[in-house]
This record gives structure tokens, sequence and C-alpha cells, in this order.
């Protein structure tokens, strides 16, 4: 493996042979499009902010509203069954920043600009989604905090905690990857936000995040069982509060690796193709 | 001269509920360290030939050479060399101007001290020194658009495309874009610009193509595309619709083109505006003819068209861009006459 760079003393950018310099240069692209999508996170703080709001709705909405009438069973209280189901919906749902931060992009031509430099062409959308993880790891440490308040009591040690932490983000990850093909292919952002949608509320809704998924119809239960936010819910659930792990922790590490080698290929075909 | 630029019968029609022919045929070559006009109105295909040309977008056929490199198969070493801003100030708002350019630079594989030096540099020749560190919401039009041009040069490319650099500027704005032009073409960079202005092109380019319906339908200098058209346009407005007819074959007599009517206007174009308006007073005079309005002006882009043409450019034809994407209509041109590329100068 040779690695050339002639750097320009007049005009132009350095060029690149060889494939050292090309990997090289994709990570700091990666970098360099992070850094501009946490700058303009911090930069809108009330986004940040407002983003939380709607999982603390969910959490106070079903801790108290209807989680009186939900009895998950093998002895663990609502609160507990709840806030493993929370965290993965709230990054779920923050993917949804994924596909309109891109659709935004799109719309006022900073992609265009993007595809006119000599850049890696993976760099922009691994520049939004591991933005977007940074984001996460804000949301889901404010929200475990949240969960605390209102009763959260996890029973296993720090360890699978954290592991159990690292597969929602890893997931939300894998999400965001899909979530940026939306967002390269919908018209504005406007369009982004609502084609998520009804691909997000069956996920998120027909799983075992807030309900024990023996309470739903038969024809219900199957797909409920073993899509991949149930799955990896139910991983996380018997990570923080003790249960049989490695059956469903396999299940939820196949689907998140299985996304993450699916879509990211898919969604840089996408940008490149897309005009 | 070695060509900078070199585009060869390159076509590209973009599919969608309706297809729209955005190029269809278009050749043209820049010579090294020129400013080059793409003229021509929305829709003409301006913005997809800057495209291609940045390697955005694929052309269907034909090439397409940047300093002698395919723009399709070298895409990488062409990016490389290129800086590209355009009509839509494709800036990032949330950043500020000088991370903008902090950001651009970085993309282009540039070391960060050199980074650092060279966005200070163009704050300050873009006259953006003290607003360099505040977040491009609060810039103002002009400002984004010099910010968007500054964002190109970061890495001293070789050749420039500037897609309608100037479009929805103020005057003043405007010229202060042109000065900028003109100043970079004096370091010697081949610029490429698109331009709906006459007057623009007319002022920065040394050559320049005419667009229409993709094709290119007259190319040359500005001055020959000007002594073609005629120096200047000569207007009567009528009160009474009874008078246009006469005051046609009246203006008709000045010869040696033929004046157009549109409603209760007459116009035609003329080479010797003072006299030969004169000689137009004096033959209305004698034919009893008062007219409303009696303008001299001159020749605009829509003038060109009716020239080189015999059709007006089309209004509400949609930008450009959002033709290239296949949404604004390039229009139903059945029955317009086919038109040759002419050299503008000849024939006469």
């Amino acid at each position: 493996m040779t690695t050339t760079i002639s750097i320009p003393t007049v005009t132009g950018a350095p060029l690149a042979t060889g494939v050292g310099a090309r990997v090289r240069w994709a990570i700091s692209d990666t970098l360099t499009v992070t850094k501009r999508n946490l700058i303009a996170i911090t930069r809108i703080p009330e986004a940040l902010f407002f983003s939380t709001v709607q999982p603390i709705m969910f959490v106070l909405l079903f801790r108290y509203v209807f989680g009186g009438a939900i009895h998950p069973g093998h002895g663990i209280n609502y609160v507990n069954y709840l806030m493993p189901g929370i965290f993965v919906q709230t990054v779920a749902f923050g993917a949804i920043q994924t596909s309109i931060g891109l659709a935004e992009d799109l719309q006022k031509g900073l992609i265009e600009r993007f595809r006119a430099l000599p850049m890696a062409r993976s760099a922009v959308l691994a520049g939004r989604t591991t933005a977007d993880l940074c984001r996460n790891v804000m949301v889901v440490i404010v929200m475990t905090g949240v969960g605390f308040l209102v009763g959260y009591r996890p029973t296993t040690g720090v360890l699978p905690y954290l592991a159990g932490t690292g597969l929602i983000l890893l997931f939300a990850y894998a999400l965001s990857w899909g979530f940026a093909l939306i967002g390269l292919s919908a018209p504005n952002s406007e369009t982004a936000q609502v084609m998520s949608f009804p691909l997000l509320f069956p996920l998120t809704f027909a799983s075992s995040a807030f309900v024990p998924l023996a309470d739903m119809p038969s024809w219900l239960r199957g797909f409920a069982t073993y899509q991949p936010v149930s799955v990896v819910v139910t991983a996380c659930r018997s990570l923080m509060l003790g249960g049989p792990t490695s059956h469903w922790v396999v299940q939820a590490v196949a689907w998140t690796v299985g996304l993450l080698i699916v879509l990211p290929p898919f969604a840089v075909w996408r940008y490149r193709t897309r005009t | 001269m070695p060509y900078a630029i070199e585009v060869t019968d390159v076509k590209k029609t973009f599919s969608g509920k309706q297809e729209v022919r955005a190029l269809d045929g278009v050749s043209f070559n820049v010579e090294e360290g020129t400013v080059f006009g793409l003229l021509g109105p929305n829709g003409s295909g301006k913005t997809t030939a800057v495209r291609i040309l940045t390697t955005i977008l694929n052309a269907d056929s034909g090439s397409a050479l940047v300093l002698g490199h395919d723009v399709a198969k070298q895409a990488d070493l062409v990016r490389s060399l290129i800086g590209l801003a355009g009509q839509y100030a494709a800036v990032d708002e949330n950043l500020t101007g000088r991370e903008n350019l902090t950001m651009v630079g970085r993309l282009n594989h540039l070391p960060k001290s050199y980074v650092a030096g060279r966005a200070k540099e163009l704050l300050e020749q873009f006259d953006l020194a003290d607003s360099g560190n505040r977040t491009l919401k609060t810039y103002s039009g002009g400002m984004r658009r010099r910010l968007d041009l500054a964002a190109a040069l970061v890495a001293r490319p070789t050749v420039l495309f500037l897609d309608e650099p100037t479009t929805g500027l103020d005057p003043q704005s405007r010229n202060d874009m042109w000065e900028v032009i003109e100043s970079l073409v004096g370091e010697g960079t081949t610029v490429l610009l698109t331009t709906q202005y006459l007057e623009e092109a007319d002022r920065l380019a040394n050559t320049l193509s005419v667009l229409d319906h993709g094709r290119v339908i007259a190319e040359g200098t500005p001055a020959q595309l000007k002594s073609d058209l005629g120096a200047t346009v000569l207007e009567v407005g009528l009160h009474d619709n009874d008078d246009v007819a006469r005051t046609a074959s009246v203006l008709n007599a000045i010869g040696p083109h033929a004046p157009n009517i549109s409603g209760r206007v007459v116009e035609v174009t003329v080479d010797n505006g003072p006299v030969d308006a004169m000689e137009a007073l004096r033959s209305l005079d004698q034919a009893g003819i008062t007219p409303t309005t009696f303008t001299l002006r001159e020749p605009s882009l829509d003038d060109a068209f009716l020239a080189l043409t015999g059709h007006r450019t089309e209004d509400g034809d949609g930008e450009d861009g959002s033709a290239a994407k296949g949404s604004g209509g390039a229009g139903d041109r059945a029955g317009q006459p086919e038109s040759a590329t002419v050299p503008v100068g000849g024939n006469r």
C-alpha cells in the first residue's frame, strides 16, 4: 500500500493516490462533517431541549396515566418495564432528525457544494449519523435521569447496564442510516418527517416497548415479537433488569449489525445517484 | 492557447412526469484565464451544464473536460481543481462565516494551519472580516453570496464556476460582486459564469454562448453579439390601435431591422440610435401619428432572443434548477423554428 500526497503550492486541493490516504481522508472528512453538525446542534439549544420534552411526556404518560392498567408480570414493576422501552423509542424517534437534517441540506444546496468537493462520498452521511449518535448519547443520559426521578431502579450491575445502553446507541446509529435513506429520497424536510412516521409507529408501538406482548392479538404478536425494536427492547430489559440475556442480546446484535451492513452502502449509493 | 474547459455534444434528459431535454447537444470551449459566459433565460440548461462540469451530474452522452480531465471518469481529480458558487448560496447558516470557510478548506484536505490563514485572508478580501465570527443567519443576501464565493475560492481553484452569481442581488451588491469577479480573473483564474443578464455578460465575459432550450444558438464576444443585435432599441407606445400598423411601416422604412409589435407598442432595433430616432419622429409627425411614449434603450436579453430565435424568452418558465429537477416546465416548444448555431456578427 503506497501513499502519495502532493500538497499544492499554488492552486487546487491536494490529491490522494493509494488506499491509505483515501481511508484517512474519508475519516477526516467524516469528522469535519460531524463537527459541523454538532456545532449546528449547539447553535439551536432549543431543538435539543425540546427533543427531550416529547420522550419525557411519554414517560409521564405511561408511568402515571396508562401504567396503572398495564401489568408486565414476572414480578417486575411497570416503571422498570417501561424505561428500556422508552430509551429505544426515544432514539428511534430521534432518527427522524437524521432524515430531516439531510433533506434540509439537500434543499439548501449544501449537498450540491459537498458533491463538487473532493471529499469522500460517504462522509456527508457518516458525519450526519455520527453527530446524531452524539446527540443520542446526550438524550439517553437525560432520559436515564428522568427515569430515576420517576422511580426507575435497574436491578443488574453497572456493566450489564452500560452494555444495554451501548446496545441502544448502536441500534440508534443503525436506524439513522435507514432514515438517512429517507431523507435523501424526500423532496423536502417536511415530507421527510411525514415519510418517517408510518415506519416508526408500527415499529415502536406494535412492540414490547410499552405493553407485554401477551396482551396483543395473536396475528400481531408474531410481528411484534421478532421486529427489531422489540428484540432490542427485550435484550435491554434483560441486561438492565436481569433475566435470560444471551438469546435476546444475540438477536438484537444480529439485527443491529445486519442493518449496519445493509443500510450504509445503500444510503451512500442513494447519495451518489440522487440528482 | 490550451482550453480550460472543453464541452463536446453534451446531452442530458431528465425523466419524470414530463421529460425535459435540458441539454440537447451543447458544445463550447473556454480558453485558460478567460471569463466565459453562458447566457440564457430560466430553463435554458445553464445550471445543468454547470452541474455536469462540476461532477454533480452525469451527462447522458458527449464529453466534458476540465483542464483535460474527463469530468465523469476523473471526477475526484476535477473536484480538486475547481470551485463552485451558485445562485442558491450553498452555505451553512448555523455556522459562522469563518467556520464555513474552514469546513470547506478541511474537506479539500488542506492543512489546518493553512486553512486558518486562508479563511482570514478571504474574509478580509470579501469585506467580511468584521462578521467572520457571526453565524450566517445574521448575514444579508449580498454577504451570503460573497461568503459563498469565498468558500469556492478556499482551495485556490484553477477553474471557477459561478452559477448566476448576482441573481437576486441589489444593484450595489451586484456591482461589488462584479468587481470581485474581475479581480479574480486578473489573478489568472478561468471563470465560467451563467447569467440571465446581457449587461453582466457584456461586462464580465470575454466570450459567451447563448443557450436556448438546451442548445447553443449563438456564440462569440459580447461586442459581436451586440453589434448583431443593433446598438439600441427604439420603442414607440401608441394610444390608438389603428396607429399600430402605420407606425410599424414607418419604422420599417428606417431599416435594416424589421419592427415587432406587441399590443400597442412597436419596437425596432436601430443601428444609429439618435439619428434613427430623429428620423422616426419626423416620419411619425408627417404621418400624423402622436406616440404616447418614445424610448431609446439598450437591447435586453429578451431582444437578443427575439433577434436570434424569433421568439421571446418564456416568462414564468420556472427556475433553471427546478426545471433541471424535472418539476418546472421547460415549456412546450412545438412549432418553434429549429435554430442552428450561428456565429454572432456573421451573415450581415
